[in-house]
């Protein structure tokens, strides 16, 4: 078993999963399925893990085989330190999602789960593919699923939400296609990533290339300009959607200008640093600004990650160490600890079918375990000590610094609102007079809730108090892209 | 003549003669009596495709330049009779319900399709401009008669006059611009045309107006902008089956002779007509996308849609080079499987009364028929080009072939077009997954419509997965001129 096709199947099993439940009826089994599918895929996540070599930074567990040989496409997957963190945290918040939908999926079940588990495949073969074809194909045809996910089974404005969604994403996703075919013809008509990698392109394609893959990192992210899209899609995205958003869609902007940008555009990404910096530094405080003045819970985490994954830009945009590792970490951290808020907040909804901030107070005094989870992940958002939010920031901070003094106030800035609105959410949701709720419309977290947040939590605590595994593992991957970036520079 | 070499030519030509006697007995039975009618036709029209197919496929290891050079079998011809025999039996396979319905099974319906067939396979095997002259007459004069089939329906009527009037027009308009070039270069065959304007002085008013004309009458054919008028009314009032082949083979014909007499013959005029037809593809690619968004009649919608798709396969023809030829033709071939499953689907939603055709009557379809409902989903979207669907990997080539040859912005303008495109078509998957069904679904289905609707999804989803075959089919099919010297056979 030495070429054991490990990652392969690491990407396909979840769909998989899908042909026994085409012949499923009872929505129990089928919820089941799903369950074990999307477990036993986590499983094989941390199998691959604990092989990996952390001390390497090439590409490991790599598989290749021709697809369209006469265009030189092949299906190339194979995971470095930074992509192998996204794995797993896909595969993580894949069994989450389905027993976050547990309950709160009532109608065509079966369809469902059906396209969350073509999501986990699709999400974890976008972060090991090694083919820019491949990328591209499984990062577009993530549009299908995650369009119905939120039309479907979204709340009253789906459909406007979803199609807003779709076509902001299509739009940036064209002119990336585009991209990627100027690098496949410049750089030797290849589309092997690790091949276009080690091409000089020359400074007027880098720059034209860099900003057509902006535009589709960008909207991913999503970055200022374009990020109207996001508070839309996750106010109306079922619990299960909100947290593929947030915890693994909003990382594949970023994992973008990681895997593609800074190491195959390392001239272009100087050039316009200064202008991703201020965008980035804008989506913090605007971000900030606009989370303060929202009234509903969806759409106030859906700004705070605008100006959270505003950090991790600035962070890739700094150049040095501790910058970039804080940005890797820091989408990591955004991951856990958004998409456990977005869970928290969709249990709450399941219960009392009302995101409104004020129609809550004293939870604190009702549900007090809900309460503590809930307090965690809010302070684990505005990067309190101890948790893991306060590591990427941290390291993100110190690299702003460095890079000018006005952007790492501005940054400081966007921390310090983030503790005002986390905190004064916090305040009206948990403390504060009792808000009375109908009798049995509001209860504490039962075991199949408890799992998830648990599993959440304790990787809040783990990144935050011990961080070192988590940069230890992409810190070769890391070196060797700063040295392709000062090659560039 | 050789008497050896009239029979290399009749047997080069056997496909098409086969069609034509076929059409011929065809009509012929068609006079008898007979119980089941329908599908006597069906199988009889088959058969006689699929004979043609398979010695058009014969015909494969040989290309040759027969009947004095005006007429080649080479791969590129082949594959584009494949496309369109692919075409005609899918129309055929579409139609036996529909005319059931409609109440026109006739013998003459499917003389027609067979003589059409045989019309644009004349065309895309022209080498010489009279003989692509008169397989765009028989392919044209056979449209005429089938999209004003529906007889009693007045859409019907109005559409077969519109289509013959302006029919009429662009083909003077492209006879005219043949004659002109005629004059100018004193031949009607391909070959010697390129080798007359190859060597020929600096280009004058009369190339540029012979160009023109040509251009025109083409861009009817393939209903590019500004001679696209009649597409939606034509596509409305013709029966579905008639739409769908029109918007496929029709166009396929049109774009083989494109690319042949353009850039076998043109290419030393290249820098005069490569402006217009950017021109036109964006034009159309914008018109096409822009107008179908407002369309609330699915057989206007994919009207315009194909409009749309027409522009983009121009730019393709732009690219000119070897992977630009292919991409078209890959391109063709995937359009047909895509859009004849989506006017299968069509044909099935079809049902009598006022909401006849109107995109409102999908909603809710993924509720009550979840299969179908998915089906219709694979082929919108491949319309639209997301991946993994062949609709995506056509749309690629023709972006690679068009980047190749330094066309960034062209490109760049495309794309975003495309992406508008997207809109009216994930609007329709909106309608069939997100609403609730308003009134109760009544297909009208049939074992042969299924087969269609089992081959194009099949074709929609398998060359989006595997398209290496294909592709290196389109990349081998060449111009005869580029692979043998046309003048080693001496007429």
């Amino acid at each position: 078993m030495m070429n054991f096709p490990s990652l392969s199947l690491l990407i396909f099993l979840p769909a998989f999963g899908v042909i026994p439940l085409l012949f499923l009826k009872n929505a129990s089994v089928i919820r089941w399925m799903a369950l074990l599918f999307t477990f036993a895929d986590f499983l094989l996540a941390i199998a691959v893990l604990m092989r990996f070599d952390a001390t390497s930074a090439s590409m490991q567990f790599v598989e290749h085989v021709d697809w369209v040989p006469s265009l030189g496409i092949s299906y190339a997957v194979g995971v470095d330190g930074i992509s192998i963190l996204f794995t797993f945290l896909t595969a993580l918040l894949g069994w989450i999602c389905i027993l976050a939908s547990w309950n709160s999926i009532v109608v065509k079940i079966k369809e469902f789960m059906i396209c969350i588990l073509v999501m986990q495949s699709l999400m974890i073969g976008v972060f090991c593919a090694l083919d820019l074809f491949l990328f591209y194909v499984l990062w577009e045809a993530m549009l299908i699923p995650m369009y119905l996910i939120i039309g479907v089974w979204g709340g009253p404005r789906r459909v406007y939400a979803a199609v807003k969604f779709f076509l902001y994403t299509l739009a940036g996703s064209l002119l990336f296609l585009v991209g990627i075919i100027v690098l496949y013809q410049e750089g030797g008509q290849t589309f092997d990533i690790l091949s276009l990698m080690a091409v000089d392109f020359s400074l007027s394609v880098q720059n034209w290339v860099f900003l057509l893959f902006l535009v589709a990192f960008a909207v991913k992210v999503p970055m200022f300009p374009v990020h109207t899209w996001l508070p839309d899609a996750h106010v109306e995205a079922p619990t299960a959607g909100s947290i593929i958003l947030a915890g693994v869609l909003l990382k594949m902007g970023a994992y973008g200008f990681l895997r593609f940008s800074l190491p195959m555009l390392p001239d272009a990404s100087h050039y316009f640093a200064p202008l991703m910096i201020g965008l980035s530094t804008v989506a913090i405080v605007y971000g900030g600004f606009l989370a303060l003045a929202q009234s509903d819970l969806k759409k106030l985490i859906a700004y705070s990650s605008v100006s959270h994954m505003g950090f991790v830009t600035l962070g890739l945009f700094t150049f040095n160490e501790n910058a970039l590792s804080g940005a890797v970490l820091q989408m990591f951290n955004h991951g856990i600890s958004t998409g456990a808020l977005f869970l928290a907040i969709g249990l709450l909804y399941e219960r009392t079918h009302t995101r409104q901030i004020s129609d809550y107070g004293g939870l604190m005094k009702i549900v007090p375990l809900y309460t503590i989870y809930f307090g965690l992940f809010s302070f684990a958002s505005m990067a309190v000590p101890g948790t893991n939010g306060f590591i990427g920031e941290l390291l993100i901070l110190s690299g702003a610094f460095g890079a000018n003094v006005w952007v790492g106030v501005a940054a400081v800035i966007g921390a310090m609102l983030a503790a005002v609105y986390m905190l004064s959410l916090f305040k009206s949701v948990a403390l504060g007079p009792i808000v009375t709720f109908e009798e049995g419309t509001i209860w504490d977290i039962g075991q199949r809730e408890g799992v998830c947040l648990l599993a959440l939590a304790v990787f809040i605590f783990w990144i935050g108090l011990y961080p070192k595994p988590f940069l230890g593992i992409m810190a070769p991957a890391l070196g060797q892209l700063l040295g392709q970036l000062g090659q560039g520079g | 003549m050789d008497k050896q070499l009239i029979i290399q030519s009749i047997i080069a030509s056997s496909p098409e003669i086969i069609m034509i006697v076929g059409a011929c007995l065809l009509l012929l039975g068609s006079v008898f009596p007979m119980h089941r009618l329908g599908s006597w036709l069906t199988v009889t029209s088959l058969v006689i495709i699929l004979v043609a197919a398979f010695i058009a496929l014969l015909l494969i290891d040989s290309p040759q330049s027969v009947y004095g050079d005006s007429f080649v079998v080479d791969p590129f011809a082949l594959f584009f009779k494949a496309v369109i025999l692919l075409a005609a039996s899918l129309t055929i396979l579409m139609s036996g319900q529909y005319l059931e319905s409609e109440n026109i099974v006739e013998g003459e319906y499917y003389v027609l399709i067979l003589l059409a067939t045989a019309g644009m396979m004349i065309m895309v095997s022209g080498q010489d401009l009279l003989v692509i002259y008169m397989g765009l007459e028989l392919q044209a004069l056979s449209f005429y008669v089938l999209v004003g089939y529906r007889r009693r329906v007045l859409q019907s009527n109005e559409a077969a006059l519109k289509y013959v009037i302006l029919g009429a027009v662009s083909s003077g308009i492209f006879l005219y611009g043949l004659s002109l070039i005629y004059g100018l270069t004193g031949t009607t065959q391909l070959g010697q045309m390129a080798t007359v304007l190859s060597t020929s002085t600096t280009p004058d008013l009369m190339i540029v107006l012979a160009i023109i004309f040509m251009v025109v009458g083409l861009a009817f054919k393939v209903g590019a902008v500004p001679m696209h008028m009649w597409v939606p009314d034509v596509y409305e009032g013709a029966p579905t089956p008639i739409t769908a082949f029109l918007s496929v083979g029709s166009k396929a014909a049109a774009f083989a002779i494109l690319l042949r007499i353009f850039l076998e013959a043109m290419t030393p005029l290249a820098e005069i007509w490569t402006d217009i037809v950017i021109l036109i593809a964006v034009a159309t690619m914008a018109l096409g996308s822009f107008v179908a968004l407002v369309q609330t009649n699915i057989k206007r919608m994919l009207a315009y849609s194909s409009i749309a798709h027409a522009g983009f396969a121009l730019l393709g023809f732009i690219a000119g080079s070897e992977s630009g030829i292919a991409s078209v033709m890959l391109y063709l071939l995937i359009y047909t499987f895509m859009n004849f499953g989506l006017f299968a689907v069509v044909i099935l939603m079809q049902k009598e009364g006022a909401g006849r055709d109107q995109i409102d009557s999908y909603t809710g379809l993924a509720t009550v028929h979840p299969r179908w409902a998915l089906l219709t989903l694979i082929f919108l979207f491949s319309l639209a080009g997301i991946p993994p669907t062949a609709g995506f990997f056509a749309k690629f080539y023709i972006l690679l072939a068009l980047i190749e040859q330094g066309y960034v912005i062209l490109a760049v303008i495309a794309v975003l077009l495309s992406a508008v495109a997207a809109y009216f078509y994930i609007r329709i998957v909106m309608l069939m997954y997100m609403k609730e069904p308003l009134h109760p679904f009544s297909l009208s289905r049939s074992s042969s419509l299924n087969l269609v609707l089992v081959i194009t999804g099949i074709g929609t989803v398998g060359i989006g997965l595997a398209p290496d075959w294909f592709l290196e089919q389109a990349q081998r099919a060449l111009f005869l001129g580029q692979t043998i010297n046309s003048s080693t056979i001496i007429p």
